[in-house]
């Protein structure tokens, strides 16, 4: 039975709910504030919030001192190709380790998310080298697998999770009716599963594009993604907040964008399985 | 059709080929300040000129920092030219991770380039990066608000000076601090102002056996200074305030005085971003009483090529064109002369439009006090004046910064500040094998 809830308490909700939204949207509202103002309005205390003069200067700085577009293309090929790859992976082991699962299914798991607990930079030298080694450096390539790589076990995790949810026994009819393991995956597992895969590639898109240790370390000019263009724009000597500010709106414009349309998908992923 | 497609597919290898045989190309790391981004700007005029075309890296000063270190270390080749500054370049050029610059043309005219900065690029006399721009500290101070309490600035004050002139503009209820210093931890830093304050007042880091001295009385005395100054005069939350948080307050009137990098004058002048532009005045950075060593640093970012690069000739010829003469004049033509990369070239000082510049003398005379190879009173082993030229120092000049942090914070005392640093430094000393 539904429990009766009283107006007074579901405004009660939707306030608390807003406030924790604005509060979580803040940054980014003034980031996006302050890519407007001069480098002094945006150091100016008190601060200005919006009734200042708008300008547009600081994005015309930020195009005519950097090529944005090729940090972004930089940026769409390896966040997308490292998903790409990564759901190439993680969804046969998902499968296995959801529907057929041995002895050992479970240590395995603990074990690649172990890996997740070791801190990146431990291992940055021996990567180097073997980047080194492989002339993988400031490649494309290079960055797409190293990406892949860190966001695997996330992948395998929440597709296992979901996998774990369909019932076994739809499976199993779909082989008694003759399915093999390829039409099993493709025409019964996949469609229902698709909430859970799609937020899959959604977060680690997210990831893949907001990661800014390796993308930083193993790039130079030619490979370098939009992390490396907004770290251009910070200064040790003289004030650059507004600049910054603008090179960061320019950087997660498209994945906030992304993030907006699909924000149903990634909800329904990330909740899927939660009340039973 | 089979046909159609392979031939679209060769000429495609072969385009691929060609730029990679043909198109030379430098990639150079830097970081983001207004001469990097100027030197930027005007870089198409070199590749005009040598058909050598730029990828420029520009990151931030600490990112920079470690990446080009492990890309040197590592051998990994990824950059031509690399932006380093005083600290690295005698560590690296005793390693031989850094290409002499023995093969600049004589008309670059080594000789010009101002002593101080010279010394301190090079590593047994062997000069291994070019200055791009340098600077020293010294003296920012409110003319209006001087002259309000009925004081003068000398041009060469000594620290009582400082002290009688910060309580004198300290002005509470209208938001007025007497002093801006920096607090934040970090041996670029805080530690390197409190470094410049001890050399002043006598005290040195190590004893010509590589012992540890911050307990002595002279360091005791420096910091005791500092903080009673910070914790009577300066802005509140100063333990957070680094370069540009002061700049901020500073540009804001929130400072009376301010001593920093002299290259924060011409921000602190410019009339677009600071309220208080047509009144700062200069002096040069303070001394004590009766000793003669005054607080003011050097450094340089200055560029070098790394030991290995495919491309030692063409980076040479860069290197020559972003810190010759002629740069100077090209900046100048385009910008105007208070746009000029600052403290590196004598001509540049000896050029009457430059030296109209309301700062370019004491920008001038502040670099001309410091000297690297003598930065203490007393004798000691090592080169740099607000840092130590060791591998070590980014980690115990870190550490120690965040002892004195937690001093200005009011977390602990300028005793008990020094007495953890000390330990800490010792057992870092030890650890090392000196």
């Amino acid at each position: 039975m539904a429990r009766s809830v009283t107006l007074q308490r579901k405004s009660f909700n939707t306030l608390i709910a807003w406030i924790i939204g604005l509060l979580l949207f803040f940054p980014i509202l003034w980031t996006i504030l302050t890519s407007f103002k001069t480098e002094a309005q945006a150091i100016a205390d008190p601060p200005v919030w919006f009734f200042f003069d708008w300008t547009l200067e600081n994005y015309r700085v930020v195009q005519e001192r950097s090529n944005y577009s090729r940090f972004l293309w930089n940026s769409i090929i390896i966040a997308g190709g490292s998903t790409i790859l990564g759901m190439i992976i993680a969804i046969p082991a998902a499968w296995s380790m959801a529907f057929v699962p041995s002895n050992r299914t479970k240590d395995i798991l603990l074990w690649m998310l172990s890996t997740k607990m070791l801190p990146a930079v431990g291992v940055l030298y021996p990567i180097y080298l073997i980047f080194i080694q492989l002339g993988l450096l400031d490649t494309r390539i290079g960055l797409t697998i190293v990406l892949m790589l860190i966001n695997l076990p996330i992948m395998v995790w929440m597709l296992y999770t979901y996998f774990k949810e369909i019932p076994g026994e739809i499976l199993e009819a779909a082989r008694m009716d003759g399915a093999g393991l390829k039409e099993e995956i493709l025409y019964v597992l996949t469609p229902m599963a698709i909430p859970g895969i799609a937020s899959t590639v959604l977060l680690n898109i997210i990831l893949a594009w907001n990661e800014a240790f390796w993308t930083l370390n193993l790039t130079a000019a030619r490979a370098a993604p939009l992390t490396a263009f907004i770290a251009s724009y910070s200064s040790p000597e003289g004030l650059f907040y507004a600049k910054l500010s603008a090179a960061s709106t320019m950087a997660i414009a498209p994945i906030l964008i992304l993030g907006w349309f699909s924000q149903k998908q990634l909800v329904r992923g990330l909740t899927f399985g939660a009340v039973k | 059709m089979r046909l159609g497609k392979s031939l679209v597919a060769s000429t495609a290898l072969a385009l691929i080929a060609a730029s990679g045989a043909y198109a030379q190309s430098l990639t150079i790391a830097t970081v983001n300040n207004g001469d990097m981004i100027r030197m930027q700007a005007l870089s198409s005029e070199f590749t005009d000129a040598t058909g050598i075309e730029l990828e420029w890296v520009i990151l931030e000063e600490n990112i920079l920092r470690q990446r080009v270190t492990q890309d040197i270390a590592t051998s990994g080749g990824q950059f031509d030219i690399m932006t380093i500054g005083m600290y690295e370049t005698p560590i690296w050029a005793e390693r031989g991770w850094l290409v002499a610059l023995d093969g600049l043309p004589d008309d670059y005219d080594k000789d010009d380039i101002l002593p101080a900065m010279r010394a301190g690029l090079s590593f047994d006399g062997t000069m291994y990066a070019a200055p791009f721009y340098g600077e020293s500290s010294m003296v920012m101070y409110r003319t209006d608000l001087m002259e309000a309490a009925g004081m003068d600035m000398p041009e060469e004050p000594t620290w009582d000076d400082i002290a009688a002139a910060a309580a004198a503009m300290t002005d509470r209820e209208n938001n007025i601090n007497g002093i801006c210093l920096r607090g934040r931890a970090g041996w670029g830093e805080n530690t390197a102002f409190i470094t410049t304050v001890a050399n002043s007042f006598g005290a040195r880091w190590f004893d010509m056996d590589w012992n540890a001295q911050l307990d002595s009385p002279e360091w005791l005395e420096a910091l005791t200074f500092y903080n009673d100054l910070l914790q009577s005069y300066g802005p509140p939350g100063a333990a957070n305030n680094g370069f540009n948080e002061n700049l901020t307050l500073f540009q804001q009137g929130r400072c009376g005085m301010w001593i920093d990098a002299t290259v924060a004058a011409s921000f602190v002048t410019n009339p677009n971003d600071s309220t208080v532009a047509d009144s700062v005045g200069f002096a040069l950075a303070p001394n004590k009483d009766g000793l003669d060593k005054r607080a003011n640093w050097l450094w340089a970012w200055a560029l070098a090529i790394p030991a290995g690069t495919q491309q030692e000739d063409a980076a040479m010829e860069f290197i020559n064109w972003a810190t010759s003469k002629a740069y100077l004049e090209l900046v100048a033509e385009r910008e105007g002369w208070a746009n000029v990369p600052p403290g590196t070239r004598t001509s540049l000082y000896e050029n009457p439009d430059y030296a109209s510049i309301p700062f370019a003398d004491m920008t001038l005379r502040s670099i001309n006090a410091a000297d690297p190879n003598n930065p203490t009173l007393e004798p000691v082993p090592y080169v740099g004046i607000q840092f130590v030229a060791i591998p070590e120092w980014a980690g115990i000049g870190t550490q120690a910064g965040q002892e004195f942090s937690a001093m200005v914070a009011g977390q602990q005392t300028p005793e008990q500040a020094l007495a953890r640093a000390q330990a800490l430094v010792t057992d870092e000393m030890e650890a090392a094998g000196y």
